[in-house]
This record gives structure tokens, C-alpha cells and sequence, in this order.
């Protein structure tokens, strides 16, 4: 899911629609092939690397973060010679929630690919924007660094399960129609170690993080106006990710969820059977948009309660992308039992949904 | 009766009895207030905007990349953009582009047009940012999209979503106007596209012009500057915002620094005029101020009194200075644009802003110009006995104080020192203090120059006299010379600047006529809309240009601009084919030239102009390096050219080694020799006919010689105005002095009637007194102006302009003003006889009780 909008507003821009370029599609029965699916798919319109998790420091403080790397192909015309030409544009976000801080610390970035400065590359993750960077080993590790304004991270990521293809072998649909669809899959369970520098002082830090990888070309459904997505790993070892898209009036498009248990068994939720239950609004002082920062989810018969790490997560991306979302570093408990732990991104609540630049 | 109501008579009553003098002396105070202010606004206005766009040009960056040629390889990006110093690094490509349809009507069709990276500039130039439309919030990178600064767009009269056809050399491109900037300065004309848009329609894939850096905050400038500049190579300069300064301050500073010496220049020249009519005011009150002196007057409060008077006349005249000043200003930027047609600030339109500093200054220099010239005829009058004042005739010893002799010696001799001294800063101040010594030494020694001329005259007159007129006019001139003086010190400063700047600017035509003849040798000149136009013609267009028929020659020239200095503008390279033997036959040679024998076989040759020896000591037979191609080259100078039309430097060197060298094969003027019998509008028909006919500036040489006369005159239109205005200044002196004389003689009239002298007879006596005073005052103001020119062309101008002249002098023009300053002031002296000699010659010998 993930933005997913966010981006598709973005393309509907005029430069995108100047000359209708055309670019590979979603469809079922597609066979994901690895590694080169793990690498970028510059062919299709939108696509994005997302790594959430909880990390601990030595002293045992609890931290959320958050990078993440879009890829947008534009429309720009093929036939400019110009290394400038912007046919792909790189995005990254990065953000760190310390619940001793008031609000969520982060950063971004949006450069054109070239000059070997910034791409996304075939044939493995290897994504790149100036100094940021998430890069897959041939062992399946992941490396990546970014440094913010107000901090860096220097992450690794090592797999510890196997990848979780979301929806029919990774195809996965986005609303009623068949074509709004993405390929998406999962790595849940990612053993972090690294360090986090704030304020010039590095600090040892290790956790569990989650990262979606997903591309697409195909717009949402013109009705929707916002979605929640959840994904989290679970105590038990287990995985959920479950997400619901909003139309404008709050009403459910389209949803869906899948749960994978300790033993991999999966179990798929169809978007009659998942209900996304707002428990607690919170107003941000910031755009005053009013977010449900804590949940109740209902996958079939099971419910979730997702409690906030700390309420103000919201990530002002009008600079870049041109949106304003929360995304938060969230646990998840199963009949009050905690039962684990992961990210909630809730987004369209700042209405209306601006693309930026004339707000301020 | 109160110290006030006094006071008020007093003055009430002395304006009223000489309404002229007053008048003239207000005007002066006005004239020289009101150049000043004006060109200091002017200035200040151009500096500031010129300033300004350059600023936004490198926003808030700490250093930039350039070459020091237009352009260079944007594969140094990466390697400059991943130096651990660098935060952030904009890459920038900026194209002059010509405006299709403005190239017959305007000098200056171009628009700068800046292609840049959105997201690498946004943290550096920010306000070069375009706005895209609310429903196309990424059109900043469209192909097709250009962002035009308010003044750009007002300039080419489009708005949001119209077309704008741009041509680069041959070639036509036609882009949509998206929007506006972030924030450009109001008079800055700039247009802002996508990068990738402006390499490729442009054609300058795989070309940067700049690269702005923006440095970690704990780097250290100096270091890494040093450390980039090494590992750049030649060919790369670092500019840091100091630079940019000096390079803003160099590039208009020897222009505005002449126009503020030539407002001052009034501003001196009206001063003077104040002195004298107050001088000749107190002299003729003497009596008056003798008489309140003896009621109970202090000298304190006559000495008020008088400064009083003096400061309200420079009050008045500098108010209304100020007010005309910026009238002056209005118009003239209007009319002429911010450099006063001097051509320094393209692309420019700067908007005016009243300076209350500049103001108050200039009003205080009106106002204590005006109490200085009053202060030393208040001070001798209130040191005079009053018994002695009151006696007639003794006018003439408040004059001795008047006499100089030792300062006009001493100003004349520093003025011959100054002369030879070198320029301060670039700037020739030395020139212009001896300018001003000899104005000042020449009216000092005008007192003795007179006595000592008219004393001769009378002299030997005694021994034939020939009527009593005469004798009594000789007789006049040769004892009373003090007041003369004063008559003739505004004559001759103003006749003399008016001399020294007609010759000046006589001969600096004449020899821009010469040369344009010389740099002119072919029928028809064909370029690209713009000078310097970045891509020019293919060697394709170049073949459709030569097959044009009728061609009997055609030279192609290429010329682009190069930055050796940062703290400099940049200097022009033209190459061209020379006559290596005989280089005079394709440039206007100096004499300073290497024999071919001394270029050694395997030199690449090159001539320059004046200025490149003075500001980079390319002298003769040096061997310099240039950087040209991909690395730096060794020339060998091997003669030095005339330039009037680049002031920063220029080099020509053969269009083959150009080629060679650089591998541009590119061109963009070509001259055409049309062969016998062709008729010239035939090719300018022919040449028109091609694919890009549209995109060619074709002019026949006499309509470049015509334009460039123009261009000429249109820059000195300061100089002759203010040539008029010294001339107005010095008439009105002239009448002013004549009329204030006429009424202190009321007594001396009367007496003549007496003894019987008819009032032609009277009337008569003053006019030959003036005719004489003001011929006089002529042959002196035209030997100082002599001088002063000979200043002005050998010194001045080849200390701020970097170029010589030959000295023409103007003989006819000067006749006639010479012969129309002796007939008004001949006309003011009968103006002013009237009332004198109408009085009632029993009351006037009564008035000396």
C-alpha cells in the first residue's frame, strides 16, 4: 500500500500526462522471479522500498524508524539526450520516533536518477540518492544508510523467515477493479543491528524491522481518498499486514489482510472479513488534521488493538512528495495480551489532500 | 522694532532689488544638486538591481564552479558533487537566447535563460524556483516549460500558458510560458527551465556553465578552495560572493565614477557662481551693512544676517535640486535604462528608490557650497571699519582679499605634478584633482592675468588715445580688475569645461569613426540575433550562408566570452582569419606590434587590445596562457589593437588555431565582401531566403556605422548635457555679474553724466567693458580647456576606459560657442545697463553723500 496515492496524485500531474508514455502492467499469474525482483522495475510507473521496525539502544529505550525509496518514472520524452532528463525521479524518507520527544524527527529527499549519484538498479535492491542508500547483499542482507538533518542511520537488515508474497503469489489488488493492482511482497522478521547518531553521538541499537517492496503502474480507484495500512511482526513469530482503502466520505473501497502464523501457514482475509476500528483520535498541532492513531482491526473472528508508540508521527512530506501522513511506530496486543509489535500509516486525513507548495 | 522683523526686511528687501541674482544663483544651486542626485540615483539604482540579480543568481551558495570558457563538461559533476566538503552542489546551465521579432527594435534582444535542477537547487537559489501552475505541481521539470521573472515577462509582454519562440543561433525554440519565480528582483529579466529541457533544446547536452556549492557547515572555504581549484586543473575558476562584488564594482565603475566627477564638476561650477554673486551682493551692500553697523548692529548679528541670507538661497536651491534630481533620474532611466545608454547593464530595469542618505547628503553639500560662498564676503564685511565702508569707492579693497597669487602658482604646479602620476585604484583620481587644480589655480589667477593684460592695454592705449569712451573703459578694466575677476571666473570655468569636454568628446568620435572604418571592411556583416550567441551556425548553415550567390569573400568569425579573472568582467575571444604578415590589414593596429620575423615558427599568435595590457600585462612578445579547448595554451602576443567597443579586454586570434585547438567548428559572424557589380540589398535579399533567414541579423556596413554613432552619442547624451548646462550656468553668471556691477556703479554713472557723457556714450562704455572682459575671458577659458582636455584624453581616459585617442580639435564648434557666449554676455551687459544708467544721474552722485 504505502503512499501508494500519495504518488498516483502526484503522476496525474501535468507533466505526466504531456505524453502518454506507456509502461508495463499488473496482472495475475504473474511468477516472481529473485533476485532480479528484488531489483527495480523502472518499466512500471511507481514502485518503493519501505523499511519500518522497533529498535532498542543498550540502555534499552524503545525507538521507531522508518526509511523508505520511491522510484517514479515521469513522462519525460525519451528522445532527450540530456543526462538531465528526468525520466526517473528517486524519493526517500527517513524518520525516528523517540517517545521522549515531542514529534517525530525526520527527512527527505527527491532527486532525478543519473550521473551515478542517484538510481534505483536491476537485478537486486540497490537503491541510491546522493549519500542515502538500501542496498541488498547476494546473502539476502540488507545495508543501508541515510543521514537526516537531525540524525543517521546505519542499518543492517539479515532475513530470519522466508519472503511473504501478499496477495495471490504477490499479485495484490487495490480496489474492486482487477487492473488496480500492484506486485508486493513482504520480508517480515528482519534482524536489525546498526547504530543511530543524534546530536553528533552514535548509539548501538538492534531490533526487528519489516520491509515492503512493491511496484505498479495502475492508478487507485478514482472514489478513494485515504487508506490505513498495518504491518507487524508478531511476538509469536508470526506476520500480519492488513490495509483498508477510505473513500471520501470514510467508507471502505477495498481491503484486505493476511496472516502468516509461527508454523508459515497463511491465511487470507477477504475485504468483507477485515474492519478497521478507530478507538482514539488525535489531533496534530501541526495541520490539524485528526488522525485514529489507536485502532482496533478485525481480521474474521480474531481482533487486533493497536496501541501508538507516542501520538505525534506525522511526517510533512510537502516538500517532496507533496503530502502530509502519519506514520508510526505502533504495538499490537491480542485480547489484552501483548502480542506484538509494528507500523501503522494512516493517510487523507489532512483534507484536502494537497500536493503542496501554495500551503505555506 | 525686533531683531526679527529686521531681519525679515533686510531680506525681503535685498531679494527684491536683485530678483536675477537670485534667481541665478537658486538655479546653480539647483543644477549642481540635481545632477548629483540624480546620477548618484541612477547609479545606485542600477548597482543595486545589477547586484541583486547576481546575487540571485548564486543564492545563498558559498562558492562557485565556473570555467573560463562559457561552458565545460558536466561530467566534473559527479566528482565535484562527492567531495566530503560539499552539502549540496546545483548544476546550472545558463544560455543568452534571442527573442525572435525584437531583434530590429531593440539593442539588447536577448534573455538569459538559466536551466537548472529543481531539487539540487531548491536548497541553494531557492528564488530561482519556478511556479507552476496549482493543477501542475511538476511542471518545473517539463521539456517544453520555461518560468520567466515578473520583469521578463512584462518585458516580452506574455503571461502563464502563452508561447515564446527563443532562437539560439539558427536554430528556433518554442517553449510555453508555465509560470512565474519563486522571487526574482523586480528588475531582473530571467527565464528558469528543467536542465535536461535547456541541454537538449539548446543544444548543450553534456555542457554546464556553473556549479553553485553549497559546503558542510564545519568545512573550511579556504582549504577546500585550494584543494578543488588542484584538482580541477586550468580552465576552472572558484568564485566566492566577494568576487562577485568586485566583479559588479569593476564592471560599471570607471562610468559611474566619471559621471559623479562630472556632477560634481556642477556642482563646483555652480559653487562658484554662488561665490561670485555673493561677493559682488556684499560689495554692493557695503555701505548698508556699514550703515546698520553704525545704528547698533554686532557683527555678530550682521554676520547672521548674511549667512542667513546665503543659507536660504541654499536652501531653496537645493530643495528644488532634489526635487529635479529625481525628476532627472525618472526620466533618464527611463529613457536611456541604468546605464545611461552606456550599454553595462543588459537585461536589466531597475526601478527607482528614493535615498533619504543620498538626499540629505546632497542637500547639505547645496546648502554648505551656498555658506561657503557667502561666508568669506560676510566675513570681510563685518570686519570693515564702517567709517571706512561708507566712503565711496572703497569696494575695490574688499577685493584684495581676492587675490590669490600664490595659490594659482601653487594649484598650477601640483596640477603638472598630478598629471604624471598613475591611477589609484584603477580609477584616474589624479587626473581629475589636477583637473580641478587647474580650474581652481586658472580663476585665481585671473585677478593678476587682468591687471596685468588690461593694464598693458591701457598703457600703451595712453599713448594713442582714440576717444574717451575707450580710455575710460581701458582705464576701468585695468585698475578696478578685482570685480572683473569675478565676472570672468564664471566665464572662464564654465567656457572651459565646456571646451575641455567638447574636445574630449570630438576626438574620442572622430577616432571611434576611424576605427569603425578600419574594423569595418567588408559590404554586409551577418550574425546570429544575439552577440555571442552560444551555438551560432553548423558548418551546414555556414555552406548555405557561402553558397549564397554574388559572395565575392566571406570571413567567419567565432566569438565567445572568457573569464581569466574572477574578480573581473569577462574579456571577448575572437577568432578570425588574420593577416599573420600584416595584421593591420584585418585590425586597427597600435604601434605596438612584433615583426612576423620575431614570432617564433611554432607560436601561436594573438593581438589584443589596450586594455588587455593594462589589466592583465599582455605586452608584446609575452608568452601567455589561455585556456582554450580542454587544457590551457601558450600564445605569444604579437601586437596590440585599438578597441572602443570592449572596455574589459579583447583577443583575436586565427580562426584555424581556434579550430584546432577547441574542435568547435561552429561560427557565429561572418563578413561578406559582395563582388562588382552585385548590388548589396541583393545578397541582404538572398541571405534573408534561407531556412533561417528569419533567425539572421544582416546588416550593411554603413548601417553598423550609423547604429554605432549613435550608440556613441547616445552614451555621452550625459556629457552634452551637461556641457549645456555648464554653458547655461556660466551665461548666467555672466549676466548675474554684469548686472550686479552695473548697479554698484550707479554713482560712477552718475558722475560721468555729469561731466558729460551721454547715455549711449555710458551704454556703450559697458558694452566694450563686457565685449573685452568676455573675450578675455574667452582666450583664457580656451587655454585652460586646452589643457584640461589634453587631461582629459591623455590621462582620463586612458586611465578609467583603457583606450587611447587621437586629439581633434573641434575648431568650428568651438567659434561658435565661443562667438554665442560673447554676444549673450554682450546682450546681458545691455539688459543690464538699463536700469543703472535710466536713474536719475543728480539723485545717483547724491547717493555718495
Amino acid at each position: 500500500m504505502r503512499l501508494l496515492m500519495l504518488l498516483v496524485f502526484l503522476l496525474t500531474g501535468n507533466l505526466l500526462l504531456a505524453a502518454e508514455r506507456s509502461f508495463e502492467t499488473v496482472t495475475p499469474g504473474y511468477e516472481m522471479v529473485f533476485p532480479q525482483d528484488f531489483g527495480a522495475h523502472p518499466d512500471f510507473r511507481i514502485e518503493w522500498w519501505y523499511a519500518t521496525g522497533w529498535l532498542q539502544t543498550t540502555e534499552g529505550q524503545q525507538l521507531g524508524f522508518q526509511i523508505t525509496f520511491f522510484r517514479i518514472a515521469t513522462n519525460a520524452e525519451k528522445s532527450n539526450p540530456s543526462r538531465f532528463a528526468p525520466g526517473q525521479l528517486i524519493i526517500a524518507h527517513a524518520a525516528l520516533s523517540d517517545p521522549a520527544l515531542d514529534s517525530l524527527l525526520h527527512d527527505q529527499r527527491i532527486r532525478r536518477e543519473g550521473f551515478d549519484l542517484v538510481y534505483a538498479r536491476t537485478g537486486n535492491t540497490d537503491v541510491k540518492l546522493d549519500d542515502w542508500l538500501l542496498k541488498r547483499e547476494t546473502d539476502g542482507r540488507y545495508q543501508t544508510f541515510v543521514q537526516a538533518t537531525d540524525f543517521a542511520l546505519e542499518l543492517a537488515f539479515s532475513p530470519t523467515q522466508p519472503l511473504l508474497l501478499q496477495g495471490e503469489q504477490g499479485f495484490s489488488r487495490k480496489g474492486p477493479k482487477m487492473e488496480q493492482a500492484s506486485y508486493y511482497y513482504s520480508e517480515p522478521h528482519l534482524q536489525v543491528t546498526g547504530t543511530i547518531t543524534r546530536n553528533g553521538k552514535p548509539i548501538a541499537v538492534t531490533g526487528t524491522a519489516w520491509l515492503d517492496h512493491e511496484w505498479s503502474s495502475e492508478l487507485l480507484d478514482p472514489n478513494a481518498a485515504g487508506w490505513d495500512w498495518v504491518g507487524a511482526n508478531l511476538d509469536d513469530g508470526g506476520a500480519l499486514m492488513a490495509f483498508q482503502i477510505r473513500s471520501k466520505d470514510g467508507a471502505k473501497v477495498w481491503a484486505h489482510a493476511v496472516w502468516r502464523d509461527a508454523n508459515g501457514r497463511m491465511t487470507a482475509f477477504a475485504p468483507e472479513d477485515v474492519h478497521f476500528q478507530p478507538q482514539r483520535r488525535w489531533r496534530s498541532p501541526h495541520t490539524q488534521a485528526e488522525y485514529p492513531v489507536a485502532m482496533t482491526i478485525k481480521t474474521g473472528e480474531t481482533t487486533w488493538q493497536l496501541i501508538p508508540l507516542m501520538d505525534d508521527q506525522e511526517l510533512d512530506s510537502r516538500a517532496s512528495i507533496g503530502a502530509v501522513y502519519w506514520e508510526g511506530a505502533v504495538t499490537l496486543r491480542r485480547d489484552n495480551q501483548p502480542a506484538g509489535r509494528g507500523y501503522l500509516e494512516l493517510t487523507g486525513y489532512v483534507q484536502p489532500l494537497s500536493t503542496g507548495g501554495n500551503d505555506d | 522694532m525686533s531683531g526679527q522683523l529686521l531681519s525679515r526686511w533686510l531680506l525681503l528687501g535685498e531679494w527684491r532689488a536683485r530678483r536675477l541674482q537670485l534667481l541665478v544663483a537658486i538655479i546653480a544651486i539647483m543644477l549642481g544638486v540635481a545632477l548629483g542626485f540624480s546620477i548618484h540615483l541612477i547609479n545606485t539604482a542600477a548597482v543595486n538591481e545589477f547586484s541583486a540579480a547576481s546575487k540571485s543568481l548564486t543564492g545563498m551558495s558559498d562558492l562557485t564552479v565556473v570555467a573560463a570558457q562559457p561552458t565545460f563538461d558536466e561530467r566534473r559533476f559527479p566528482e565535484i558533487l562527492q567531495q566530503p566538503e560539499v552539502a549540496q552542489a546545483s548544476p546550472m546551465l545558463e544560455i543568452m537566447a534571442g527573442v525572435l521579432g525584437f531583434q530590429e527594435t531593440l539593442r539588447n534582444p536577448e534573455l538569459k535563460i538559466i536551466g537548472l535542477d529543481v531539487f539540487r537547487a531548491a536548497a541553494i537559489t531557492p528564488d530561482l524556483l519556478g511556479i507552476p501552475a496549482e493543477d501542475s505541481q511538476f511542471d518545473t521539470l517539463s521539456e517544453d516549460g520555461i518560468f520567466l521573472s515578473p520583469a521578463a515577462m512584462e518585458w516580452l509582454a506574455v503571461q502563464q500558458g502563452d508561447q515564446l519562440t527563443l532562437t539560439l543561433g539558427a536554430k528556433q525554440v518554442t517553449l510555453r510560458v508555465a509560470g512565474g519565480l519563486v522571487r526574482a528582483p523586480s528588475g531582473q529579466r530571467v527565464g528558469v527551465m528543467d536542465i535536461g529541457a535547456a541541454q537538449w533544446h539548446f543544444d548543450h547536452v553534456g555542457w554546464l556553465s556553473r556549479i553553485e556549492l553549497k559546503l558542510h557547515s564545519g568545512a573550511n572555504l579556504a582549504t577546500f578552495k585550494a584543494k578543488l581549484a588542484s584538482q580541477l586543473g586550468d580552465g576552472f575558476l572558484l568564485v566566492e560572493g566577494t568576487n562577485q562584488d568586485a566583479r559588479v564594482h569593476n564592471l560599471s565603475r570607471a562610468y559611474r565614477v566619471n559621471l559623479n566627477i562630472l556632477a560634481l564638476v556642477a556642482l563646483f561650477t555652480g559653487a562658484f557662481l554662488v561665490f561670485a554673486s555673493q561677493v559682488l551682493a556684499t560689495v554692493r551692500r557695503r555701505a548698508q551693512i556699514a550703515l546698520l553697523r553704525v545704528l547698533g548692529m554686532t557683527r555678530q548679528q550682521v554676520l547672521r544676517q548674511l549667512l542667513l541670507e546665503g543659507g536660504l538661497l541654499g536652501t531653496i536651491g537645493a530643495l528644488l535640486g532634489l526635487i529635479l534630481g529625481y525628476a532627472l533620474a525618472a526620466i533618464g532611466l527611463h529613457f536611456y535604462g541604468a546605464d545611461l545608454g552606456a550599454g553595462f547593464f543588459a537585461g536589466l530595469t531597475p526601478s527607482l528608490h528614493f535615498s533619504p542618505m543620498a538626499a540629505g547628503f546632497y542637500f547639505v553639500a547645496g546648502v554648505g557650497v551656498t555658506l561657503l560662498g557667502s561666508l568669506l564676503p560676510a566675513w570681510e564685511a563685518t570686519r570693515t571699519q564702517p567709517a571706512v565702508a561708507l566712503k565711496s569707492g572703497s569696494e575695490h579693497e574688499a577685493l584684495a582679499v581676492l587675490r590669490f597669487p600664490w595659490l594659482a602658482g601653487g594649484c598650477l604646479l601640483l596640477a603638472a605634478i598630478f598629471v604624471r602620476l598613475p591611477p589609484v585604484g584603477e580609477l584616474p583620481i589624479f587626473g581629475y584633482l589636477a583637473v580641478a587644480l587647474l580650474l581652481i589655480g586658472g580663476v585665481a589667477l585671473l585677478p593678476w592675468l587682468a591687471g596685468a593684460f588690461f593694464g598693458r592695454l591701457s598703457k600703451r592705449y595712453e599713448r594713442h588715445p582714440k576717444g574717451a569712451v575707450r580710455t575710460l573703459v581701458l582705464a576701468r578694466l585695468s585698475n578696478a580688475s578685482g570685480l572683473a575677476a569675478i565676472a570672468l571666473g564664471g566665464i572662464l570655468a564654465s567656457f572651459s569645461l565646456m571646451v575641455a569636454m567638447a574636445i574630449m568628446v570630438m576626438s574620442f568620435r572622430l577616432s571611434v569613426e576611424d576605427w569603425l572604418t578600419h574594423v569595418l571592411p567588408a559590404d554586409i556583416y551577418v550574425r546570429t540575433v544575439i552577440r555571442q550567441d552560444a551555438r551560432g551556425f553548423t558548418p551546414e548553415e555556414q555552406q548555405l550562408i557561402t553558397s549564397v550567390a554574388g559572395i565575392e569573400r566571406i570571413d567567419l568569425m567565432r566569438s565567445q566570452s572568457v573569464l581569466l579573472d574572477p574578480d573581473r568582467p569577462m574579456i571577448t575571444l575572437i577568432a578570425r582569419p588574420i593577416d599573420a604578415h600584416q595584421p593591420a590589414n584585418t585590425l586597427p593596429m597600435t604601434d605596438a606590434v612584433l615583426p612576423p620575423q620575431a614570432l617564433p615558427k611554432n607560436a601561436m599568435p594573438i593581438w589584443v587590445s589596450e586594455a588587455m595590457v593594462d589589466l592583465y600585462q599582455f605586452t608584446v612578445g609575452r608568452e601567455v596562457r589561455l585556456p582554450l579547448g580542454d587544457s590551457t595554451q601558450i600564445f605569444m602576443v604579437a601586437g596590440v589593437w585599438r578597441d572602443y567597443g570592449r572596455q574589459f579586454g579583447a583577443i583575436q586570434m586565427q580562426l584555424a588555431d581556434y579550430r584546432r585547438l577547441t574542435g568547435d567548428r561552429h561560427i557565429g559572424d561572418a563578413a561578406i565582401w559582395v563582388k562588382d557589380g552585385v548590388d548589396v540589398n541583393e545578397i541582404v535579399k538572398n541571405l534573408r531566403a534561407l531556412p533561417f533567414g528569419e533567425n539572421l541579423k544582416i546588416s550593411p556596413r554603413n548601417e553598423i556605422r550609423e547604429i554605432s554613432l549613435a550608440l556613441f552619442d547616445r552614451s555621452f547624451a550625459v556629457t552634452y548635457l551637461l556641457e549645456l548646462i555648464a554653458v547655461g550656468v556660466g551665461l548666467l553668471g555672466v549676466a548675474a555679474s554684469f548686472s550686479a556691477q552695473a548697479l554698484t556703479r550707479i554713482k560712477e554713472f552718475g558722475m560721468l553724466c555729469h561731466i558729460g557723457l551721454t547715455r549711449q556714450q555710458i551704454r556703450r562704455m559697458l558694452i566694450v567693458e563686457g565685449g573685452l572682459l568676455t573675450g578675455f575671458g574667452i582666450i583664457i577659458g580656451f587655454v585652460l580647456g586646452v589643457a584640461i582636455s589634453l587631461i582629459l584624453v591623455f590621462v582620463i581616459n586612458p586611465q578609467s576606459f583603457r583606450w587611447t585617442m587621437q586629439l581633434h580639435l573641434p575648431w568650428s564648434w568651438l567659434a561658435i560657442m565661443a562667438f554665442a557666449m560673447l554676444t549673450a554676455a554682450i546682450l546681458s551687459v545691455y539688459q543690464a545697463s538699463k536700469p543703472a544708467i535710466s536713474r536719475d544721474a543728480v539723485r545717483a552722485v547724491k547717493e555718495d553723500w
